[in-house]
């Protein structure tokens, strides 16, 4: 027997507000921007390889940030990536979710003393919505990490008017 | 009653309601919060440097033409090739003239120079002396300070 087979009462009438329909949507196609940083991006790679198959939640890499819906910072952030990150982030079409995956996306990692070079933290230029731990993290904590952002997106309301 | 040419009718309009309606609800549905940094040209993060026309080299015009010329050349002489031994000798003579032809247009290109290319001539800042560096070597009195 099928999920919906003969479940449906009173006219086979569904009820749901357009808001959480949008949210459906939005976390049923999360796009993910292709790009990599270090050694966590070879972990983003094996995540979306055929082994650990991303793309069966529906986040496959987009190499233009206008089609990506979230960012995957997968890697170390040095000062130098900071500000792309930042024009990156900026050039992304709204709404729009980063995730950062690994330590040193997180708050620095193992840089978080001595390197001169790397930013502590990819949340000191942008918003991240999900935090990944892991130097590297497994690919399932990836998608653990995606899983955990849809529950963030299916709560999101985009378009009832926000009262102050 | 529907004709052939009514039926691409139906398809085309069914396509562009299918493209119109994504883009009106997209319209409806999207946050529009525009900024310059937003708007700026993708350029894989980098801050776009002038215009996308930019203008090539005027050398290039001539390497491309020629290598069209033997491009096509080295096409015409694969089928010349497959059907070689049933023509025999007439198709290597007409083959060869074909080939003097174009010879002569490389003759005249490789002697007009367009083939040589202009090497770069990088300006290497050179060390020149008693700018930040001291050219005797540090005394004794020096070292142990």
């Amino acid at each position: 027997m099928g999920l919906l087979n003969q479940r449906f009462e009173n006219g086979n009438v569904l009820l749901t507000s357009v808001d959480d329909v949008l949210a459906w949507g939005r976390l049923s196609s999360l796009w993910a921007m292709q790009f990599g940083l270090a050694c966590c991006a070879i972990e983003m790679m094996a995540t979306g390889a055929s082994h650990y198959d991303l793309d069966r939640f529906g986040t496959f890499f987009r190499s233009s940030p206008r089609q990506a819906d979230v960012m995957i910072v997968a890697g170390t952030v040095t000062l130098k990536m900071a500000s792309r990150i930042k024009t990156l982030y900026d050039q992304m079409a709204e709404p729009r979710y980063v995730l950062s995956m690994g330590s040193c996306a997180n708050c620095g990692g193992p840089y978080w003393e001595h390197g001169y070079h790397v930013l502590k933290g990819v949340d000191r230029v942008i918003p991240v919505d999900v935090y990944v731990p892991g130097c590297p993290p497994r690919p399932e904590a990836l998608m653990e990490g995606l899983l955990k952002l849809k529950e963030k997106i299916r709560k999101e309301r985009l378009i009832l008017k926000q009262t102050a | 009653m529907l004709t052939e040419y009514g039926r691409v009718l139906i398809f085309i309009l069914v396509g562009a309601g299918i493209g119109a309606i994504s883009m009106v609800f997209a319209w409806l549905l999207r946050p529009h919060r525009p900024y310059p940094s937003k708007n700026a040209i993708y350029e894989c993060g980098e801050s776009p440097l002038g215009d996308t026309r930019i203008r090539f080299n005027i050398r290039f015009y001539v390497i491309a033409l020629v290598f069209l010329i033997f491009d096509v050349e080295v096409v015409f002489l694969f089928p010349w090739a497959v059907v070689y031994s049933a023509l025999g000798w007439f198709a290597f003579f007409e083959m060869l003239v074909f080939l003097a032809i174009l010879l002569v247009g490389y003759a005249y290109v490789w002697k007009r120079g367009d083939l040589e290319w202009d090497k770069p001539a990088p300006n290497i800042p050179r060390y020149e002396r008693g700018i930040g560096v001291r050219e005797t070597p540090l005394t004794e009195e020096e070292l142990v300070a």
